[in-house]
């Protein structure tokens, strides 16, 4: 070994290097994104799941509508900035008016009362020339026949990315093809899962998944498990079209909630050409599915589905004349929100979702201009926020010096501690007397478990106290002092005051329980909190928990297990005292309540009232009220149905969250919407500020490299030396 | 030594229906095929109607182990561990619960993994042995006594805290590299070099040390005092006898390594943002995919098994003596 050889070569491997680096064409050393994407019209955000279904029958997730609402038009959509949310046409031409039948057929006045309603009717009209996406699937041949949908076995397998199909057409959006996704709703081998929901409400839809689950069985007898199933070929009773672009879904009784659900991907149209392309046997092996590669009339496509690292959705060159809005609510003109009124839609031309699992990398990407907004976790929202003197939220001093806004809205959902009403000591059983006790029992813990100082705790403030399970921005939410559970809270001073921890010391000697101790066998009670496994982070809440208990010298059990073992408990009603949550489907009152509605009952009945909660007057109440239109009427019945709630208190209302994400100065029309995901088209980005910033910031600095080996070579340089004299001394020995 | 190797792959037949076993018994000792299909389906409206035909269709209606309606064979072959198993031996991997083919996406989840573990193992053995060599050299001097108090300094530290650090020093303060991220062709090497330089740095501690020990033993011995006495130079000494020597008890932990490459790192991949085989298998965990999990499992066992058998063979080619019968 020659060891002038290594000093040699060292400095120009190291020129070399930093020449190949400063040649390799991107902007910024640490950009993540290709070089030609610079300064484009894109808008880079991240996700940290993949999606598991992007077909609309299937996708229900939070995770996955962010993509499918880009890409599928249902008939209807929420308005972007109007508050409360208001139902606009999307693909339809106008929000349908339902008209109502009796039994008999003949047609009922629109004021005629629920109980009188047969049928519904929601006859939907579409509006003309709106195209599909370029997709192979409506590629034709010279001769007029479907280029891709008789594909040979070794068509297929030579296939693996759609893009392998070189050839596209697209179509003209008809109603059949609502017609076909609600078919779709009752297909054996798709499991939706709103099918349970609306084969309730959609005539003949339950016996049409019975006639499909046949058809099915036949096919996999013949030895064809994996041949399309012809959905035409089974007549839907409760759906008619009438012609190309009117159709009619006819439901059971009255169901004013369906119109939300017509806002939703579940009801977004799939054509018959898309089914017959991914049905042919060999497809599904190779994820050429709808699930796989959705195909809609919305603003984007998916042109990139490659879920382990990157989504790119790209603007569909056929999307219709759709325009930004040209009126919203009060202080959005301020706000700059109607600068693009009018204007073609949509803005941004690419979408890129990036797959970032872990919370430090992502935020980082985004302090360097590389996510155009972020959410703000627990751990970094002492860096991110700021709140003023009167407990407003604002930017820290480092976001506002590059510019980064801050936007908070308070989410449709609610998360609450849950009493389970079938166990004897919270629930009460069967006598009366012991039901009285519970409930006394329930309403001490409501004061005593104080939400105020978990949301200040553990929330970083961003949420609200629950006063029930209605959150803001819901028909039917109070603000106020009508607003306030008088149960747990007194109105003082213009605010709402938990009562005294003595309020609930009283209530739980009433309940049989004074100090704490049962008054019959003077044992202490004991209750048990059911939870999922947790890390050592949530420790401290659940210690929080026992002390909030300790305070009325109630003992509080934790008994923590799996994720599938607790939702077992849950199921069966061996859970006592557990942690739920809701985000609501649509902006109804009924999508709230109906979770404590006896019927819904878990145990019971497999619903969604995990409580068991059940309250014969509170039903009755319940079934009145959801089948009516907002009005004072109804509002009076949800305030009497809450009442009734409060007094029996079978939740812990818990607290409404509040979701503050950030975004950077180039990312414009930005308007929080917490029940609409169609959003990115009213959205803008600034590419040239953009490139700009981040050029400013992530100037590639050497310094610190350079430094580390001048160490490490002054630390080698006495070793290197001995080795050479060492080596001349043997040489000359 | 061809009997040897296949003698060795006959073994590893019994081994690797265990391993399937106990895979499938742990796995079902937490979840059920309920668990399963709500975690397929969704926590929202979930009927059990939709449960049924989820594990119907895929065949999780069965038994799990011992069918008692069937008759003859079909008690242990109609069953979900016989229908899942089998095909398995094969390399048919079938497809995950969420429809995916499983096949597919191992094939274009190892190149990622592998485009990251391939430099950071070699460039990290090469480091590795040459400061275990110097240090071995300069015993005893400045040299070592700081060089091993690196090494346990580094020894010390978790390797989540490189991962950080890593991404906060060179990624967020310096802006060297992308954070995280990944993409293919000759842009790669981009988001490769910082998961690699945290390897490398994560690993040198415990790796350096253990080499260090090794040449300091061979150091000593007689062969090594006869070739200075012969009058060698040092470095002769000590890449054409020491390193040479001292090659057998590194072999046996790198080589058995090697097959691993391709399954990548779990917790690296997974905040470099790799799409690899290692988050491919975390993310199946986490969704109670047991079809990937067995899957992953099953390839994980086969490697390790290639590993051993790599090692034994290599022994051969730096040991004359050593003869595989």
């Amino acid at each position: 070994m020659n060891p002038h050889v290594t000093p040699r070569l060292f400095a120009p491997g190291l020129a070399v290097a930093l020449l190949v680096l400063a040649g390799c064409g991107v902007a910024n050393w640490n950009d993540p994104y290709p070089a030609s994407q610079s300064g484009q019209n894109i808008l880079y955000s991240s996700f940290s799941e993949r999606p598991k279904h992007l077909d609309p029958v299937q996708s229900y997730s939070s995770n996955e509508i962010v993509f499918t609402a880009q890409i599928y038009e249902p008939p209807l959509q929420y308005h972007y900035l109007k508050r409360p949310y208001t139902l606009i046409p999307g693909v339809a031409a106008a929000v349908p008016e339902p008209y109502f039948l009796d039994a008999n057929g003949y047609r009922l006045p629109a004021s005629a009362p629920a109980r009188a309603v047969a049928y519904t009717v929601y006859e939907i009209r579409i509006k003309h020339g709106v195209m599909y996406q370029p997709h192979p699937a409506f590629a034709r041949d010279a001769a007029g026949a479907y280029r891709y949908h008789a594909l040979t076995e070794s068509e297929i397998a030579s296939r693996n990315v759609l893009a392998d199909f070189s050839e596209t057409g697209t179509r003209e959006l008809k109603a059949q093809d609502f017609e076909y996704e609600i078919k779709r709703l009752a297909h054996p081998r798709l499991h939706s899962p709103i099918f349970g929901l609306m084969a309730d409400y959609i005539v003949g839809l339950k016996e049409y998944a019975d006639t499909l689950k046949q058809a099915n069985e036949a096919l996999i007898k013949r030895g064809e498990r994996d041949a399309w199933l012809d959905l035409r070929k089974y007549p839907l009773s409760g759906v008619e079209v009438v012609d190309d672009y009117t159709y009619r879904i006819r439901l059971k009784g009255s169901y004013p909630q369906f119109q939300y659900w017509l806002a939703m991907p579940f009801f977004a149209p799939v054509p018959v050409e898309v089914d017959r392309f991914y049905g042919q046997p060999g497809m599904a092996k190779k994820n050429l599915t709808l699930d796989w590669y959705p195909v809609g009339t919305g603003a984007y496509m998916l042109t990139e589905n490659d879920p382990n690292r990157q989504m790119v959705l790209e603007r569909n060159p056929n999307f219709h004349g759709e325009t930004y809005p040209t009126e919203g609510e009060a202080g959005d003109a301020e706000r700059g929100l109607l600068a693009d009124a009018g204007k073609a839609l949509p803005f941004i031309d690419k979408l890129v979702f990036t797959l970032e699992k872990e919370g430090i990398p992502r935020w980082n990407k985004f302090l360097q201009g590389y996510y155009d907004n972020s959410g703000i976790s627990s751990d970094t929202f002492d860096q991110a926020v700021r709140f003023g003197i009167e407990g407003e939220a604002g930017v820290s001093d480092s976001m506002r010096e590059k510019n980064i806004q801050l936007s908070t809205s308070v989410a449709v959902a609610t998360y609450y501690m849950g009493f389970n009403m079938l166990d004897p000591v919270v629930g009460g059983g069967a006598d009366p007397a012991s039901r009285e006790r519970a409930r006394k029992l329930r309403q001490a813990i409501s004061i005593a478990i104080d939400y105020e100082e978990f949301i200040s705790i553990f929330q970083n403030g961003r949420g609200i106290p629950a006063q029930s399970p209605i959150p803001p921005g819901i028909f039917g939410f109070r603000d106020g002092a009508a607003g306030i559970n008088p149960v747990v809270y007194d109105w003082v001073n213009g605010v709402p005051r938990r009562k005294p921890i003595e309020a609930a010391k009283k209530l739980l000697a009433e309940a049989g329980y004074p100090n704490g101790l049962d008054a019959k066998s003077g044992a202490p009670l004991v209750l048990y909190y059911d939870v999922t496994a947790r890390g050592a982070e949530a420790k401290s809440i659940l210690e929080w928990y026992q002390k909030q208990f300790e305070k009325i010298n109630i003992q509080l059990q934790v008994r923590p297990t799996d994720y599938n073992r607790f939702q077992d408990k849950i199921r069966k009603g061996n859970a006592q005292i557990f942690d739920w949550g809701w985000h609501a489907d649509y902006p109804d009152p009924e999508n709230f309540l109906f979770l404590l509605h006896g019927a819904q009952g878990k145990v019971k009945s497999a619903g969604e009232n995990a409580a068991n909660y059940a309250n014969p007057e509170f039903d009755r109440l319940f079934e009145e009220m959801k089948n009516m239109p907002n009005s004072a009427a109804r509002q009076q019945l949800i305030d009497r149905a809450i009442a009734i709630l409060r007094e029996d208190a079978p939740w812990l209302w818990g607290y409404h969250p509040k979701d503050y994400v950030l975004y950077h100065a180039w990312y414009r029309n930005l308007k929080p919407n917490k029940i609409a995901y169609n959003t990115v088209k009213y959205q803008r980005i600034d590419a040239a500020l953009r490139a700009e910033r981040r050029q400013a910031w992530n100037t590639p600095q050497w310094w610190p490299l350079l430094l580390m080996l001048t160490l490490l070579a002054a630390f080698a340089a006495p070793a290197v030396l001995t080795w050479r004299r060492h080596e001349r001394a043997t040489a000359a020995a | 030594m061809i009997a040897y190797i296949l003698r060795r792959l006959l073994y590893a037949i019994p081994i690797l229906i265990g391993v399937n076993v106990v895979t499938f018994g742990l796995f079902f000792l937490v979840n059920t095929p309920d668990d399963m299909a709500r975690m397929q389906l969704g926590v929202k409206r979930v009927t059990p109607e939709a449960i049924a035909g989820w594990k119907q269709e895929r065949g999780y209606d069965k038994p799990l182990l011992y069918n008692d309606k069937a008759a003859g064979s079909a008690r242990l072959t109609d069953t979900i561990f016989f229908e899942k198993s089998l095909r398995m031996f094969v390399f048919d991997f079938g497809r995950a619960d969420d429809g995916r083919d499983i096949a597919r996406e191992i094939r274009l989840r190892m190149g990622p993994s592998l485009a990251v573990a391939l430099p950071s193992f070699i460039v990290g053995l090469l480091i590795y042995i040459t400061c275990a060599l110097a240090f071995a050299f300069f015993r005893a001097s400045y040299v070592d006594f700081w060089g091993v108090v690196a090494c346990v300094i580094a020894m010390s530290v978790s390797s989540m805290f490189y991962i950080i650090g890593g991404q906060y020093l060179i990624g967020k303060l310096w802006h060297l590299v992308p954070i995280s991220g990944y993409t293919g062709g000759p842009d790669a090497w981009r988001f490769i070099v910082l998961p690699a330089a945290v390897g490398v740095i994560s690993s040198f501690g415990a790796s350096t040390r253990m080499y260090r020990t090794f040449f300091l033993e061979e150091i000593s011995k007689d062969y090594v005092r006869t070739a200075r006495a012969k009058g060698l130079a040092e470095s002769a000494v000590l890449f054409r006898h020491v390193l040479k020597n001292a090659m057998i008890p590194i072999l046996t932990g790198v080589v058995v390594a090697i097959p691993f490459l391709f399954i990548g790192g779990l917790i690296t991949e997974s905040f470099f943002g790799i799409p690899g085989l290692g988050s491919y298998t975390i993310d199946a965990i986490n969704s109670q995919d047991f079809v990937v999990v067995r899957s992953m499992v099953f390839i994980g066992s086969l490697l390790y098994i290639a590993g051993l058998l790599l090692t034994d063979i290599s022994y051969t080619l730096v040991d004359p003596r050593v003869r595989l019968s």
